[in-house]
């Protein structure tokens, strides 16, 4: 066992890369929860967006029209789930787990040309100076520009939500559809536009993955990543903050069982291999056990009874 | 109370309907509506269930579109296509439900009611201000859903209020308020209306339409059947106007009172929901034959009252006994088989599952006590008659039993839903808003059954917040007020002030300074 073989640094580093996918797709299906609306589909949005993102890379040689051609994969495949759940009032529930099922199929069939190629790799954001300020040069300022990005997307939402109409507009429609339809807001039209930004979060998260992180294209790549966003939006009370700290111990604790595992600690693979789960979720279970709960409307139907 | 607004009397019209008309598949709302409000009168608008008051006033708020007819505001054409444009011709409306946000603060919810609100602390500001102004106060930065019934209520008027309304539209502003609480509401009213502003009333409580109103129009299955002046017209009048036939008032026959056969003392719950009430310490005793009627502003405890009498919460098994025998942690069905009924105020969801049929909804309660099982397995042809036998003897107009419970009108179910208990022969029954929502001639009919269980030895418990029905069908009356019961009182001889005091008095409101 040589645990000096661990650099903190990189250790920290790399906690930052292994949180964006699921950060990125947890603040997104926070919107969308906080609309009143439950999308279990965020896995299946998070593959599509994957192999979107993936395959536009690919053709045009740009990871940046990767990540956007990944956003407008995801963004449109939640447009279906939008119009099952807000047009044809069908059960939230099945239509977010028929989502999910149908963007691993959807995903796999459009991937089979795809797979063993390497895309281009994205950029790092080398920031001058600031990346070199040692020790949190590394961890900080040596990162692609989607790891910032997500940061940013929490900031941004965690603003709205608490200071403009806008997001005073979202809450009321996820906590009393039927009085936000009584005082004349467009509950659907809302709705809608949060599952649609939902949506190209998790295709953004997804192709955070295939791009990024592993980068190279397997079928199911996102091996549950959009579950553990989905869980993460729960055990962090709805709060965006939260949701970054759910992330960042989550991607945090994989990276360091992972170079344990690397070091040959005398602990169980299995055990590591379970532990970012059991801890994240152990940690934010004792946080949410204050006042705070679900939006009311959370999973409801909707239907304007004139 | 005098009428202190009677000679600011502004002549000129506000509103004008002419013709308006709605219809809905199999229904027509609103068939052909006129009638004007004038600037500064308080005109009700009268009308059973059904008899498409709601409609009418969601064309004016912009919610509904008319299918013909026109509306005239001031003069010139008013055709809202939604609220928000309703809001910016000086229409403001007070709902009876759904409007407001539990989980948002007060300053929230009233910025969400307004077309530009100011940044929030000037919100704030001005919450605090035009609330204390017309004896309303409130602080803006509490949450919603810890506010009383009264004090929720108060928001949505302030909410109103900070628009400079012309038009002040009040769903049934009264059935949530103590009768002091009313007091309040109704000098802040005849303030509003000295200031000019006009208020579309809508309320079933006549006594009140009579004491506040300068107009009414009565509104039956869609049209307009007649206007009056409500301080010149009696109430039954009116009421039979609404209705198109004469009243039954129910009669008791006043049997005397037997053995008591309830015994709750000592009863504490803890509010089994975030928004609840925790029930404190309840004592009371019910005899064979009583009706004991409790009143109280709702989300005072009546919910968790009902679900720790009919055991859907337990509780400590000697704080209810039913004839000496404890029962506080006995299940809903060991309730049931030992005589004690309960029949929740929630029709739909509640008292009875809304898709299944009327039969199964009628094994759902019946089957202890009519042994409609046998070792598991169903008697179909029993409880279809047992469902017959309700519709029959409590007049349920339905096709027949194997309609869902959901296609029944309220009152319809309501029947249903009191005769699947009243036909098990209690000991005890324990009803909760047993006429709300509910037409005339059907609340009748309920009260009715009632008395006459009553007069069968049965003991019956009336958890409602219609003090008029309380009055007409309860011996004793009891309050509850944040969970807890006042003593029990002889129906006769109390007066609307004791009972307002013994529901709690004006929580703290003080009356619109109408002279300011």
């Amino acid at each position: 066992m040589d645990l000096s073989a661990i650099n903190p640094a990189l250790l920290l580093a790399s906690l930052l890369v292994a949180a964006t996918p699921i950060l990125i797709a947890g603040i997104g299906e926070l919107v969308v929860e906080r609309a009143g609306v439950l999308n279990l589909g965020v896995e299946g949005m998070m593959i599509t967006g994957a192999i979107c993102g993936f395959m536009a890379t690919i053709i045009t040689g740009s990871p940046a029209l990767g990540f956007l051609f990944a956003a407008l994969g995801g963004a449109a495949l939640s447009l279906l789930f939008a119009l099952l759940t807000q047009v044809a009032l069908a059960n939230q529930v099945a239509s977010g787990l028929a989502l999910t099922l149908f963007g691993l199929g959807l995903s796999a069939l459009l991937g089979q040309g795809y797979v063993g190629l390497k895309p281009p790799s994205t950029p790092k954001l080398d920031i001058p100076l600031l990346s070199d300020i040692p020790f949190f040069g590394t961890v900080l300022f040596n990162h692609d520009i989607i790891v910032y990005l997500g940061i940013a997307l929490v900031a941004a939402v965690w603003a709205v939500l608490k200071f403009t109409r806008v997001g005073l507009v979202l809450r009321a429609v996820g906590e009393n559809h039927d009085a936000a339809h009584a005082l004349g807001y467009k509950v659907v039209r809302i709705r809608v536009l949060a599952i649609m930004f939902g949506g190209a979060c998790a295709g953004l998260g997804g192709a955070y993955i295939s791009l990024i992180r592993v980068p190279q294209w397997t079928e199911g790549m996102t091996a549950g990543a959009g579950w553990i966003a989905l869980a993460l939006v729960v055990f962090a009370s709805w709060k965006p903050w939260r949701v970054l700290l759910g992330a960042w111990l989550f991607g945090g604790i994989t990276v360091l069982q992972l170079n344990l595992q690397a070091a040959g600690v005398s602990i169980p693979v299995e055990i590591l291999s379970m532990s970012p789960y059991i801890i994240t979720i152990v940690v934010l279970v004792i946080m949410s056990a204050d006042k705070s709960r679900a939006p009311a409307s959370l999973g409801r139907i909707f239907h304007a009874s004139s | 109370m005098g009428h202190p607004g009677k000679e600011r009397r502004v002549t000129g019209t506000l509103l004008t309907i002419d013709g308006l008309t709605k219809a809905y598949p199999g229904v027509v709302a609103n068939d052909t509506v006129s009638f004007e409000i004038k600037a500064g009168e308080v005109h009700a608008l009268l009308g059973e269930n059904g008899a498409g008051k709601s409609t009418l006033v969601k064309m004016i708020y912009g919610l509904v579109k008319p299918d013909s007819g026109t509306m005239l505001m001031n003069g010139e054409v008013f055709a809202p296509a939604e609220p928000r444009a309703a809001r910016a011709s000086g229409v403001a409306m007070v709902f009876q439900h759904f409007s407001l946000f539990d989980a948002l603060d007060v300053a929230e919810n009233i910025a969400l009611g307004m077309e530009n609100p100011p940044p929030m602390r000037d919100l704030a500001a001005r919450i605090r201000t035009v609330s204390e102004e017309y004896g309303l106060p409130l602080d803006p930065f509490r949450t919603v859903g810890d506010l009383s019934a009264g004090e929720r209520q108060r928001v949505e008027i302030i909410r109103c209020l900070l628009q400079d309304p012309k038009l002040l539209i009040m769903d049934e502003p009264t059935s949530v308020l103590t009768p002091q609480e009313v007091d309040i509401l109704f000098e802040t009213l005849r303030k509003l209306t000295a200031e000019g502003v006009a208020i579309l009333y809508i309320s079933h409580k006549l006594e009140e339409i009579r004491m506040l109103c300068d107009a009414a129009t009565i509104l039956r299955l869609g049209k307009n059947v007649g206007t009056c002046v409500p301080a010149e017209t009696s109430a039954r009048d009116m009421a039979e106007l609404m209705v198109g036939t004469e009243l039954q008032t129910p009669k008791s026959t006043g049997a005397t009172l037997g053995d008591v056969v309830l015994d709750i003392s000592g009863l504490s719950m803890p509010s089994p929901s975030a928004f609840g009430t925790a029930l404190k310490n309840v004592h009371l005793r019910l005899r064979a034959g009583e009706v004991l009627g409790i009143g109280g502003v709702a989300g005072n405890g009546q919910d968790e009252m009902l679900l720790a009498l009919s055991g859907e919460v337990r509780v400590d098994a000697d704080a209810i006994k039913l004839k000496g025998a404890p029962v506080g942690k006995l299940a809903p069905n060991a309730r049931r088989a030992l005589g004690l009924l309960t029949a929740p105020e929630e029709r739909l969801g509640h008292a009875a599952a809304p898709d299944m049929s009327l039969t199964e909804n009628a094994l759902l309660t019946g089957n202890v006590r009519k042994g409609l099982s046998q070792r598991g397995f169903l008697k179909w042809a029993k409880t279809q008659a047992f469902a017959e036998e309700i519709i029959e003897k409590f007049d349920v107009r339905t096709p027949g039993p194997d309609n869902a419970a959901r296609s029944l009108s309220g009152g319809n179910l309501q029947k249903f839903v009191i005769g699947r208990e009243v036909l098990q022969e209690p000991e005890v029954l324990v009803v909760n808003q047993p006429t709300w929502g509910v037409d005339a001639s059907a609340a009748a009919a309920i009260r009715q059954a009632i008395l006459d269980l009553a007069a069968g030895g049965t003991a019956v418990i009336v958890i409602s917040q219609d003090l008029d029905e309380l009055m007409e069908v309860a011996d004793n009356f009891a309050a509850l007020n944040e969970g807890r019961l006042t003593e029990t009182r002889p129906t006769k001889g109390l007066t609307i002030d004791e009972i307002g005091l013994m529901m709690g008095g004006a929580h703290g409101m003080e009356v619109a300074h109408a002279d300011a």
